[in-house]
């Protein structure tokens, strides 16, 4: 069979491309008139009543969550592209600590990282030479500091809040990790991973074209944005009904900064929750509107974020669970620090 | 006959990438031989850490993204 038959009917690109810019465009601006009128109009509700306002709001936030993050899902992948965690392997491999730890959280927020790779990488780096803490900090920054929870913040509250929040994340994930590699834990890394040798690192380079990686960027998007929908139906929904029934002077007595155990519940709270940052968001948008502070909503996010209970389990195949406990712990606390902080200077 | 490894612990893109290879297998009409390897130093032995992989006579053509059967289709018949 020759190439040219192999190849399937595919759409055109650059066409194909133009057109979706402007169906996502036009989508955007239409869904806040759209919803209100389905709301008030079609359905007769009243505005400013509990119902009224909680159908509202989710008919509008559904269409308009489901549009960021398809938006920002394309093409951060398509970025993502370019940098892969082998090519972060051979830079990472011999540095010293401290350089090595700020450039593995850095990497960690760029590459991409499936759950299931988090094994692979986490051995790939051991044994490639990358010091333990270091290979720690990209772990925590890679799920935490995640390009899909900035874009999501920095469109619903601005630059400041998304850059505080990747400001916030990296430090827990640099001080996380020179911490762990100060307690010298290598004895607690499951004793088959240091007999791996993987090829020293030289995987081929695989040359991609620009038109690859944006079909890439299309299939990640299409099936990420699938698994992830549940989610953000749920959170959506619990965010609606926040907005129309829960009073703001009940979150600001529970979650506000007069209650001091208010960080370290939705810390704890946040460790087996299981949830990407896109079914979050919605829930703390609506939070933070009725007066959570933000460093105890930056605090639940990142304790969802990156503690998931999943990625745990996973990681047991080659931690022992005194390494899973220590890094649980440093992590949890970074984040309680992080909550304090931002609590008292946004106060 | 082919000998096509996908490399990967068992996730979804793992799984895509199985059906894309055997559509692609179909497409191109050669004889294959497909393995799913899911032992984690045997994935690593080739090189990589970003699943999921895919080996075709003993050489990595993928790694880190599920391409489409079209595209795998392409290279077997290379």
């Amino acid at each position: 069979m020759t190439t040219l038959a192999i190849r399937r009917a595919q759409l055109p690109f650059w066409p194909t491309v133009v057109l979706a810019v402007i169906a996502w465009l036009i989508a955007w601006f239409i869904t806040l008139p759209l919803a209100n009128w389905i709301a008030y109009d079609l359905l007769g509700l009243e505005q400013g009543s509990q119902l009224g306002d909680a159908v509202a709001f989710f008919l509008y936030d559904v269409p308009k969550v489901l549009l960021l993050l398809g938006g920002i899902v394309t093409a951060v992948s398509f970025l993502r592209s370019y940098v892969s965690p082998e090519r972060v392997r051979r830079t990472l491999a011999g540095r010293g600590v401290l350089p090595g730890t700020l450039a593995a959280a850095g990497f960690g927020t760029v590459t991409p990282f499936c759950s299931c790779s988090a094994v692979p990488l986490f051995i790939g780096f051991v044994e490639a030479g990358v010091p333990l803490g270091v290979t720690f900090a990209f772990l925590i920054a890679s799920p935490m500091v995640n390009e899909i929870a900035i874009v999501l913040l920095w469109g619903l509250f601005g630059p400041g809040v998304a850059l505080l929040y990747m400001a916030a994340g990296l430090t827990v994930a640099v001080v996380a990790g020179l911490v762990i590699g100060r307690l010298h834990l290598e004895r607690y890394v499951g004793a088959y991973v240091w007999a791996i040798h993987s090829t020293g690192g030289q995987a081929v380079e695989i040359k991609l074209t620009l038109e690859d990686r944006v079909r890439d960027a299309w299939t990640s998007t299409r099936a990420l944005v699938w698994k992830v929908l549940p989610f953000v139906l749920i959170g959506i929904g619990i965010g609606a009904v926040i907005h129309g029934f829960v009073p703001t002077e009940l979150v600001v007595s529970i979650g506000g900064s007069g209650n001091p155990l208010a960080v370290p519940a939705l810390v704890i709270l946040g460790v087996p929750l299981y949830s990407n940052a896109a079914g979050t968001i919605p829930i703390i948008e609506v939070l933070i509107a009725k007066g959570l502070p933000m460093g105890s909503a930056l605090a639940f996010m990142m304790a969802i974020t990156a503690l998931s209970l999943p990625e745990m389990v996973i990681l047991r195949r080659v931690m022992k669970p005194q390494l899973i406990a220590v890094f649980v712990g440093v992590v949890a606390a970074g984040i309680l620090f992080v909550g304090y902080l931002f609590n008292a200077l946004y106060a | 006959m082919k000998k096509i490894e996908v490399l990967g612990p068992g996730c979804n893109n793992c799984m895509r990438l199985e059906k894309n290879t055997r559509e692609a297998v179909a497409m191109a009409g050669v004889d294959a031989d497909i393995t799913k390897v899911t032992d984690y130093a045997q994935i690593m032995a080739y090189g990589i850490m970003s699943t999921p992989g895919l080996v075709i006579d003993g050489k990595v053509v993928s790694y880190g993204r599920v391409p489409s059967a079209g595209d795998i289709a392409v290279w077997l018949s290379e």
